[in-house]
């Protein structure tokens, strides 16, 4: 095969035994790669609870992984989410996918549970499960340090072993596969962490055209100023939409009850280079470069990380912020779910959190102390258990970050429709409601929206599974990489045969839920944005949601997917996309 | 929607990219509306179902471009391929089908953003707005003038032109009209607040696409007030800058301008000089098409004059010089600043011209104006 290597590998903690299973052509024509071809094996088993032994744990790569593609690095981590009971996924950077492409596998699927505590240890065809007793509570850093010269590295950190629901996975030890608490799984499975060493090539169809279809890509990424302009996120990291977020009154602060954050200007991007003087890295493969590392080691906060633990917690202190960020990667635990329980905490508490309880809160969390215990729940449950649900802005359990959806509608119906909760990954309206690509639309009207956030979850549904970055959609677009596709695979395809396959994968996902009992109900958004303003500056107001507008978008999303008026998946338009029907709903 | 159909077939007609009642304009959030009734309507509507699409525009363009539309399709078997900037850089090139068959349709735009249907007009979409369906259909339009005229200079030169190249060219020169000229002052500077340089952005933008100095929403414009640099935002209509102006702090302190213009750092080398205060960038056709015009025979470094020309060449007295869209190695950012530092001008290969002024816009567009009307002429005069 060309760009797949036409191989998975699974693995079966409990006995120890691994296989090989060699899917038909067909499967990896449909579902692509990352999160397609993982959605695909996750679907007859995504009913058991999370951490069911057969429920499997998958790392998925796509077939422009170990290419020179553009921003091809990535690879999917997914399973049952322990946080939202949704299918969960995290698309992730770093060496691991391309690693383990060039160890000869397209996939890796994990079921069962170690007796005790392992790792797996994958060199080309080899697989070697090894004690890991004597990591037992370490912290990433401290684990990476210790299993770096092994290859590529995929580790869970303390959170996961206390039970954190948003415990996530961090890789090469600075790039966290997050949001949907899969950390967990692997302590559920008694597995410290996965190494990968690959030596082998990918092979290419048409060797030219992907030189060409990547000059096209190139050319587009050296013509966005969001990716490569001088105050663009290969300068400064995804922290440089702090400025424009807050300019734009979309910062939520104080736990999204206003959404402008007064010391804004003195805790912006700028400011963080200035401080830590970071260096420039990036994932294998990528020119965008967008990770900053400061010269102490320590990772910069990312955008909503940066928002989460400034704005939303009531924070001014630059070091606080970079400690919570490099608590939470320590523990391993996802930042935007831990700063938002925290501001949730702090809400239900009645007065803000000072720098130092931000930090030693976070401590317990990670570790299972105290409060701890209870706010590594989550937000959703912690504010059920105090009697507070309102004050959990989450979506489906899913706690939202850093983009108020009273400043962009588009946005809010995407958080509201998003199949892994509230997440801003899965339409990313932000592209065109705030940084005007491929076009400037009005962020303050629903109108044709209900199209455009469906069309997006399609086209990230490909992008995931490609596996690519998002943000190279900034500049360039499917036209573009269907050639580099079809370059790599030799598979014939245009972008519009593509976004075929990623309405097929987003679809499977809502059958998924829907089979876990998720209805059109739970596609909506926290009270609060429906009641409260956002804050205006006397000549740009911003209004709550009007509900009656956003109930009628989303009855269009609803039209526009397939879904019935209720919002469930159906019989009939999962035949059109020759979907396999297990749904639970009328058809 | 139907504002944005209607905003966008008006836009069409009062660019001149196609007469009035000609615009077909469908979109879809839900439903799917039309901006009027057409027999086509039902081809359309095909082509609808069979792509991921919210909006299709279809329309046969106005003179001059309806004819050399035509010639270039009929004359560039299954595709053309214009070799200015934003054709390269957004469009790659232009498929040409046999009819308005919904199929072949659908197979030309699931690869490309648009198809031209000779003898019938272009066909375009949007995925987000019908504004990309506008951008497509006049970047195809400007695309097609400036291959047509670039092509025909060329072939003139070589002794090749042919009888049909002549006669098309005889024909659309006819529609050309008078060189532009701006009958009234812009804001004079020196400026003395923000709301005044914003205004003055405001007019000079506007009056460069009324006098059809820039196409679609390219182009970009700046000035620098206070230590900090207004830009009009990447993707902005230069015709419609309200709120469309980043401020950008000169130290760096900000990443708020991080949705200005992809030039933005042309624009700042070029004001960080100190003697200019304002950069003015179009793309006005003749000095594209004079841009594309070498002489130099068996050049090596044919195909990358975009990216490498080492040749002095200049158009209408002012440099012509390689340089890509943004900050790439090959940027324009690291041409045209060291450019202006000695002319009033410069002209991107392929591209457009950036000009400058002291403390308003007077001179900027002066310049500009100026320019292309001198390559307009040079071109004729070098037939």
């Amino acid at each position: 095969m060309n760009g797949w290597c036409g191989k998975i590998l699974k693995i079966d903690l409990s006995s120890g035994r691994t296989e090989a299973k060699r899917p038909e052509r067909e499967i990896y024509a449909r579902w692509i790669g990352g999160r397609g071809l993982a959605g695909y094996y996750l679907r007859d088993k995504v009913t058991r609870s999370w951490d069911h032994p057969e429920m499997p744990l998958l790392f998925f790569t796509g077939p422009l992984v170990g290419t020179t593609s553009p921003t091809s690095g990535r690879m999917t981590v997914m399973s049952r989410s322990p946080l939202t009971g949704t299918a969960g996924d995290a698309s992730v950077g770093g060496s691991l996918g391309t690693a383990l492409k060039k160890a000869g596998w397209d996939g890796l699927i994990i079921t069962g549970r170690a007796k005790t505590l392992c790792g797996i240890e994958i060199a080309d065809d080899q697989v070697t499960l090894v004690d890991a007793a004597a990591l037992a509570g370490t912290g990433t850093s401290g684990a990476y340090a210790r299993l770096k010269k092994k290859g590529a590295v995929a580790l869970a950190g303390p959170a996961a072993g206390v039970g954190v629901r948003f415990a996530d996975i961090v890789v090469d030890g600075h790039y966290a596969a997050g949001r949907a608490g899969l950390g967990l799984h692997f302590a559920a499975r008694n597995l410290k962490y996965l190494t990968v060493r690959g030596s082998g090539k990918i092979r290419i169809a048409y060797p030219e055209a992907l030189k060409k279809a990547n000059e096209d890509v190139r050319r587009l990424m050296a013509a966005s100023p969001v990716l490569l302009g001088e105050l663009g996120i290969g300068q400064y990291g995804t922290a440089a939409l702090y400025d424009l977020l807050d300019a734009r009154r979309m910062m939520p602060t104080d736990n999204f009850r206003r959404t402008r954050f007064d010391a804004a200007r003195r805790m912006n991007a700028h400011a963080f280079r200035q401080r830590y003087a970071p260096r420039r890295t990036g994932c294998r493969g990528c020119s965008i470069l967008c990770k900053k590392i400061a010269a102490d080691g320590r990772s910069l906060p990312e955008f909503e990380t940066l928002s989460h633990f400034s704005a939303l917690v009531g924070n001014t202190n630059l070091e606080t912020v970079m400690e919570a960020n490099r608590l939470c990667n320590d523990l391993g635990m996802d930042t935007i779910s831990a700063a938002a329980t925290l501001a949730c905490h702090g809400e239900i508490r009645g007065r803000p959190l000072e720098p130092s309880e931000i930090l030693s809160l976070l401590m317990d969390i990670g570790t299972g102390r105290g409060i701890g215990q209870a706010l590594g729940q989550g937000a959703a449950a912690y504010a059920r258990a105090c009697g507070r649900p309102e004050t959990a802005m989450t979506v489906k359990n899913l706690e939202l970050p850093g983009y108020d959806p009273r400043g962009a509608y588009g946005m809010a119906l995407a958080y509201a429709t998003s199949t892994r909760g509230g997440c801003h990954l899965r339409a990313y309206p932000i592209s065109h409601e705030i940084l005007r690509k491929p076009v400037a639309t009005d962020r303050f009207t629903f109108s044709g929206k209900a199209r455009i956030i469906k069309g997006a979850e399609d086209l990230f549904a490909v992008v995931d599974s490609l596996t690519a970055c998002k943000f190279v959609f900034f500049a360039a677009s499917l036209e573009e990489y269907a050639r580099i596709y079809t370059a790599v695979t030799g598979v014939e395809s245009s972008a519009d045969d593509l976004l075929t396959a990623g309405e097929r994968i987003d679809y499977s996902e809502r059958i998924m839920n829907d089979n876990n009992g998720f209805r059109g109900t739970d596609d909506d958004l926290p009270a609060r944005f429906f009641e409260l303003p956002g804050t205006g500056d006397g000549h740009l107001e911003i209004p709550p949601l009007d509900r009656a507008e956003f109930l009628k978008a989303r009855a269009a999303y609803r039209r526009i997917r397939g879904l019935n008026e209720e919002g469930r998946p159906t019989r009939e338009k999962a035949a059109e996309m020759a979907i396999d029907w297990d749904g639970s709903s009328e058809g | 929607m139907e504002r944005l159909i209607r905003k966008y077939v008006d836009k069409l007609i009062r660019s001149g990219l196609a007469e009035a009642g000609a615009p077909l304009m469908g979109a879809r959030d839900a439903e799917l509306i039309w901006n009027r009734e057409d027999k086509n309507r039902a081809i359309l509507q095909e082509i609808f179902t069979g792509l991921h699409i919210s909006t299709l525009l279809f329309a046969l363009p106005a003179e001059p471009y309806r004819t050399l539309v035509d010639f270039l399709a009929r004359t560039s078997p299954g595709t053309i391929h214009p070799q200015d900037t934003e054709t390269r850089t957004f469009l790659h090139d232009l498929p040409v089908v046999t009819s308005l068959a919904p199929a072949e349709i659908i197979r030309a735009l699931k690869n490309r953003k648009c198809a031209i249907v000779p003898g019938r007009g272009i066909i375009t979409y949007g995925t987000v707005s019908p504004e990309q369906a506008f951008v497509t259909f006049s970047s195809a339009c400007f695309a097609c003038f400036v291959k047509f005229f670039a092509d025909y200079l060329r072939d003139v030169r070589n002794g090749s032109a042919n009888p049909e190249q002549k006669a098309v060219f005889q024909q659309v020169v006819d529609y050309l009209g008078s060189p532009a000229r701006l009958d009234f002052s812009l804001t004079h500077g020196p400026f003395r607040d923000e709301a005044t340089v914003l205004t003055a952005m405001e007019e000079a933008g506007k009056a460069t696409v009324d006098c059809r100095l820039v196409d679609s929403y390219f182009g970009n414009i700046s000035c620098l007030f206070k230590d900090i640099l207004y830009i009009s935002q990447t993707g902005s209509s230069l015709d419609e800058l309200r709120g469309c102006i980043d401020p950008v702090p000169m130290d760096g302190s900000s990443c708020v301008g991080i949705t200005a213009s992809s030039e933005l750092s042309a624009h700042r080398a070029i004001v960080t000089a100190g003697t200019h205060r304002t950069v003015l960038h179009g793309h006005p056709k003749f000095s594209v098409i004079l841009s594309l015009a070498c002489n130099e025979k068996n050049c090596a470094l044919r195909g990358q004059c975009h990216l490498r020309c080492p040749r002095r060449r200049q158009a209408a007295g002012v440099p012509i010089v390689p340089g890509e869209v943004g900050t790439g190695p090959y940027g324009l950012c690291h041409t045209v600043p060291p450019a202006l530092a000695e002319h009033r001008g410069a002209i991107v290969y392929g591209h457009g011209v950036f000009t400058v002024g002291k403390t308003d816009f007077n001179d900027a567009f002066a310049s500009l104006l100026d320019i292309e009307n001198a390559c307009r002429k040079e071109y004729f005069a070098s037939l």
